[in-house]
């Protein structure tokens, strides 16, 4: 009885989780080998795979998921600076590290609704270019297929860096006083302190840093497109979860669908493993 | 940062990082302000003056957004699918933490390293079988359904966040309450839990805000207009008031109060439960 006693504490959670989780994954594989039409199915192998990397909508999303990768290195370069700023003290510390934090704890339909606003034709950001002289640059950001996913971008990288700073500064705070210390003692300058110390306590948050917001790319941006441009225009803004969204809730193609989200999955996995990896060494460490 | 540096040279640089830290503090402020100012203006003063201060505040905004009850409505929905979710995840996450941090038994790293990894898992993979089996089951358009949806996305955090909590209460404590014959489920209820309440706030304070800013999972199995969440109606909100902004503001700043609320109560516990996992 008392060696089944932690399996039953464990139990309800793995109940839970084998439903929500492991079935799922099963399932949307199995079905991803599959043709399905009204209530009847028949295998076809890789045929969903086969049309899925032959359908243009598809391969636009792949393309866009992989251009908001350049939001990461941006993310990285703001919460760096940011964090390593608020870190080496001056007035406001807390002022700042709580509204830096601000934009993550607002939710993204409220976050692109807003913005919807501010780069409408006639919005915030296009009267003060206006104002300034700089009526030339006013577009309709979010409305032409040139510079909607750019302003996706923009809002992504708005709403995320305050984590990265969060964190960088949580990491900076636990390093051994001693460090800057001796450092001080030496003489060191500011620079050398930065590229010797700084950046080199920090390298492991880096690292787990870019690794999820590069998931944080690639698998979950569905809500901004939802919200802001419903993959338009034309499919300027479709990204991966969107279409899979799409397939399988509008066309009712779950085939394709099931092999998008295996295709989704598999990104994620590979990317999670090598954050495992990261972990491990911090634990080393 | 020489100790002997000159206050002339050091000044510039403060007066710098100063001007960055406001420039940023602008940048994220911003559309906030811009979100509660515009939810206090009539449309006309809206269009007269864009982002200004309201020179005429008005609350018919609020009034409008509260007529025909449907924004009620979806706020309640919110709050149920929150309370109950947190409520379901924490206790199932709390039993399983338990065992994890404080049972010996087979395969148990590896079975909490391998649920862990879940919480990276984007929802959109799973909700084509979860569809089907909600259809199956005649639970569509129920708020169980997705009450449990939410408490098993939220799960793997949970347990994570507790067990790495439990594990750090001694292990005088435990045995001495089991030496007076304290029983595992007594000791998580009088013992374990009442020790953990910065983590318990945590938990709740991070899965209520997900559960209530999550829009997949709300889109697709909530269809029925009278089971919408906030976040749905919010986006319906906008196409119907699309020409009237200020009335949008107003509900998008309702839907927004209520977080904000917890954010400054709760700041601390926040930023602890969000960067856990990344620094030790």
């Amino acid at each position: 009885m008392s060696r089944l006693k932690p399996y039953l504490f464990i139990a309800p959670a793995l109940l839970v989780i084998a439903l929500i989780f492991f079935y799922p994954v099963a399932e949307v594989f199995r079905t991803s080998l599959l043709r399905v039409s009204g209530r009847t199915s028949s295998f076809v192998g890789l045929g969903n795979y086969r049309s899925l990397f032959a359908d243009q909508v598809f391969l636009a999303a792949i393309r866009h998921n992989a251009r908001l990768l350049l939001a990461v290195p941006a993310l990285l370069a703001v919460s760096l600076v940011l964090g390593i700023l608020l870190f080496e003290g001056g007035a406001g510390f807390r002022f700042y590290r709580t509204v830096v934090f601000l934009p993550y704890i607002i939710s993204i339909p409220v976050v692109g609704i807003v913005f919807g606003y501010i780069f409408q034709l006639n919005g915030i950001l296009n009267q003060l270019l206006r104002a300034a002289g700089l009526g030339a640059l006013a577009a309709d950001w979010l409305g032409s297929s040139r510079f909607a996913l750019w302003t996706i971008m923009g809002v992504v990288i708005w709403k995320e860096f305050g984590f990265g700073v969060v964190l960088f500064l949580a990491r900076l705070m636990s390093v051994d006083e001693e460090l800057y210390e001796a450092a001080r003692i030496e003489g060191a300058g500011w620079l050398q302190v930065l590229v010797r110390i700084t950046i080199p306590q920090l390298a492991t948050v880096i690292e787990f840093f870019v690794v999820i917001m590069i998931i944080t790319m690639l698998s979950w941006v569905f809500n901004y497109v939802y919200v802001m441009t419903s993959g338009g225009p034309g499919t300027s803004t479709m990204v991966t979860e969107y279409y899979i969204y799409l397939m399988a809730f509008r066309y009712n193609l779950q085939g394709p669908a099931a092999a998008a989200s295996i295709v989704l999955l598999a990104v994620t996995v590979i990317l999670i493993l090598f954050r495992a990896n990261i972990s491990r060494r911090i634990e080393l460490e | 940062m020489r100790s002997s540096g000159a206050l002339g040279r050091r000044l510039p640089s403060a007066i710098a990082k100063q001007l960055v830290l406001a420039l940023f503090a602008v940048i994220c402020l911003f559309p906030v302000y811009y979100l509660f100012v515009t939810a206090f203006k009539s449309q006309g003063e809206y269009l007269r003056n864009l982002f200004g201060l309201p020179l005429n505040p008005v609350l018919e905004n609020f009034a409008t957004v509260f007529r025909g009850r449907r924004f009620l409505r979806w706020f309640a929905n919110s709050v149920i699918l929150m309370s109950g979710s947190v409520l379901a995840s924490l206790m199932i996450a709390i039993l399983a933490a338990y065992a994890f941090a404080r049972m010996r038994f087979r395969g148990r790293d590896g079975l909490l390293g391998f649920i862990l990894v879940l919480m990276i898992v984007p929802p959109v993979v799973m909700v084509i079988p979860l569809f089907k089996i909600m259809v199956a089951l005649r639970i569509l358009n129920t708020y169980p359904s997705v009450i449990v949806i939410y408490a098993g996305l939220t799960l793997p955090f949970s347990i994570y966040m507790l067990s790495s909590f439990f594990r750090t209460i001694p292990e005088a404590i435990i045995d001495s309450a089991r030496i007076d014959g304290c029983r595992d489920l007594r000791l998580i209820r009088s013992i374990a839990v009442p020790l953990s309440a910065p983590a318990l706030i945590t938990v709740v304070l991070v899965n209520a805000l997900w559960v209530w800013n999550e829009l997949l999972i709300a889109v697709i199995f909530l269809q029925r207009d009278e089971l919408k969440t906030l976040m749905v109606g919010l986006t319906i909100f906008k196409s119907r008031y699309n020409l009237d902004i200020p009335v949008t503001m107003a509900g998008l700043a309702l839907a927004t109060v209520p977080m904000l609320a917890l954010y400054f109560a709760g700041q601390k516990h926040f930023i602890r439960g969000l960067v856990a996992g990344a620094v030790k």
